[in-house]
């Protein structure tokens, strides 16, 4: 299949999931194209985290399609779903550093698991770059119990992007974090965009991360998505489920 | 279970690793069970003492004790030992990795989990265990040589000499037959219920605690099970 810029990077349509009786998943459909920063927006629960593993194939939806780089991914085999998820950086909402590490274990990793021979030099330049990248060179031989949350998230995002990625996804990056880390993380995410010419979806329910990184933004609203487009686009509407998602955020 | 046997015999072993999970399940039990291992050993010998001089037969002391030791004592010691605190360790470690997505993070980077992690571990506690269970049994019979010593002024040669008398290959086989049977109880039931684990803390701890009851049962079952089929082998 030739890819050209307007074949979805990333294209899920009705898609379904649900566990046991709670129907997380009803219908739906987005489509990613090539360097685009899609935000995804919706309350806890929504099941905006459910979306994304079921892109990287952590779950498997129960009706739909959910294609990633052209390929259906519960389809794959193991080869080829790892051939995929090599391509694909996975920002998790509590960073899922790992803790008996260090940083800079945490970050080789990933590294020499899937890249056979690599010298001892190559692996410190590769870990050096990323860690520059997100900006904490000087956390190298910490260990995560050590870093503040905002690090721990930039270090997970790091770890990411040592394996080059073509597509991000980050869950809820700036969760619970105080304002300033968050603009920060905010613009890590725009920086990651343009240096390493990502595709991104960015779940989060904080409507400044979404208008700042957000190319557009999607609203998930009880299980499909209910509206795209710009952020103003999104908001600019009577209905009373997305108006009061942006008030509630505006008060808070 | 079956996950286990097809992964493990997939690609290359994680050598270094199970290395260092072997020094860790050593590291972890090794006081305690030198300090149970003694004091069983010990006392199993001052309690036994009385009722053989009855018969004027405390010289029959070393090898009633060394065969206690080696065909029941030094496996349940090492393996309760070993389940309490290599078991729920193991399910601790294991379980916050899964709760805290460590163990997701590991999958979507393109990393085998279960191979790194749970493969490793199983490994590791089938080769240590029964390394451990022979050290205990060893130091068992150092707690019963000093109280032998004391009381009746046995030799060291002489205690070894009548100590291993009695004890037999069918012996030696069982109690390593034991040892990888629990060992490989422990690691599996606990690589388990961590690699199972629920989300939340409780999940954790659930994981822990779990792994213990359950290994613990299973090597109740397992002990009457081999010494069943040793005794069948002894007539
Ligand atoms: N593996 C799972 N098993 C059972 N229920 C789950 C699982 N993952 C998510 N859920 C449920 O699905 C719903 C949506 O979860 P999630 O996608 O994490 O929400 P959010 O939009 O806040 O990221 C929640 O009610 C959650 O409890
Ligand atoms: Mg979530």
């Amino acid at each position: 299949m030739k890819e050209t810029n307007q074949e979805p990077i990333i294209h899920i349509k009705d898609l379904y999931k649900s566990f046991g009786d709670l129907d997380v998943l009803r219908g739906a459909s987005l489509d990613v194209f090539r360097g685009e920063n899609v935000v995804v927006l919706g309350r806890s629960g929504t099941g905006k985290s459910v979306l994304i593993k079921i892109l990287v194939g952590l779950l498997t939806q129960d009706r739909g399609t959910a294609q990633v780089l052209g390929k259906e991914v519960a389809t794959l085999t193991e080869k080829e779903l790892r051939d995929l998820r090599l391509k694909i950086g996975f920002s998790f909402q509590n960073s899922a550093l790992y803790d008996s590490m260090t940083v800079r274990e945490n970050l080789e990793f990933p590294l020499v698991r899937n890249i056979a021979n690599l010298t001892r030099g190559q692996i410190d330049k590769e870990v050096e770059t990323v860690l520059d990248a997100v900006g904490l060179l000087q956390t190298i031989n910490q260990v995560p119990s050590e870093l503040s949350g905002g690090q721990r998230k930039r270090i997970g995002i790091a770890r990411t992007l040592i394996l080059r990625p073509e597509i991000m996804l980050y869950d809820e990056p700036t969760a619970g974090l105080d304002p300033i880390t968050c603009l920060e993380i905010n613009e890590l995410i725009n920086e990651v965009k343009e240096k390493y010419k990502t595709t991104s979806i960015i779940i989060t329910h904080d409507l400044t991360c979404a208008k700042v990184t957000g190319d557009r933004i999607a609203m998930l609203l009880d299980g499909s998505f209910v509206r795209q487009g710009s952020f103003e686009e999104v908001f600019d509407t009577s209905e009373e489920r997305i108006k009061s998602f942006f008030d509630y955020n505006f008060i808070q | 279970m079956g996950k286990f046997f097809r992964e493990a015999f997939k690609g290359r072993m994680e050598v270094q690793e199970i290395i260092k999970q072997c020094y860790a399940i050593g590291n972890k039990s090794l006081v305690l069970i030198s300090l149970t291992g003694f004091i069983t050993g010990m006392v199993f010998t001052k309690q036994s003492r009385p009722s053989l001089a009855e018969f004027g037969a405390t010289s029959w002391l070393p090898s009633l004790v060394s065969i206690a030791v080696i065909r029941a004592l030094a496996a349940l010691v090492t393996a309760l030992i070993s389940a309490g605190k290599v078991g729920s360790s193991i399910g601790a470690e294991l379980g916050s990795m899964r709760v805290t997505e460590q163990i997701d993070a590991m999958e979507v980077s393109a990393i085998n989990p279960f191979k790194y992690l749970v493969v490793t571990r199983v490994v590791a506690a089938t080769i240590t265990i029964p390394v451990l269970m022979s050290y205990c049994g060893m130091v068992g019979l150092m707690g019963a040589y000093l109280n032998v010593a004391l009381n009746e002024g046995t030799s060291l040669q002489t205690f070894i000499q009548k100590a291993f008398e009695q004890i037999t290959f069918l012996d030696i086989g069982t109690s390593l037959v034991k040892g990888i049977a629990y060992g490989f109880t422990i690691g599996i039931v606990g690589c388990y219920q961590g690699y199972n684990a629920k989300k939340g803390t409780e999940g954790v701890g659930r994981a822990a605690n779990s792994s213990v009851v359950i290994s613990m049962f299973l090597i109740f079952i397992e002990e009457v099970i081999i010494v069943q089929i040793s005794n069948y082998f002894r007539v």
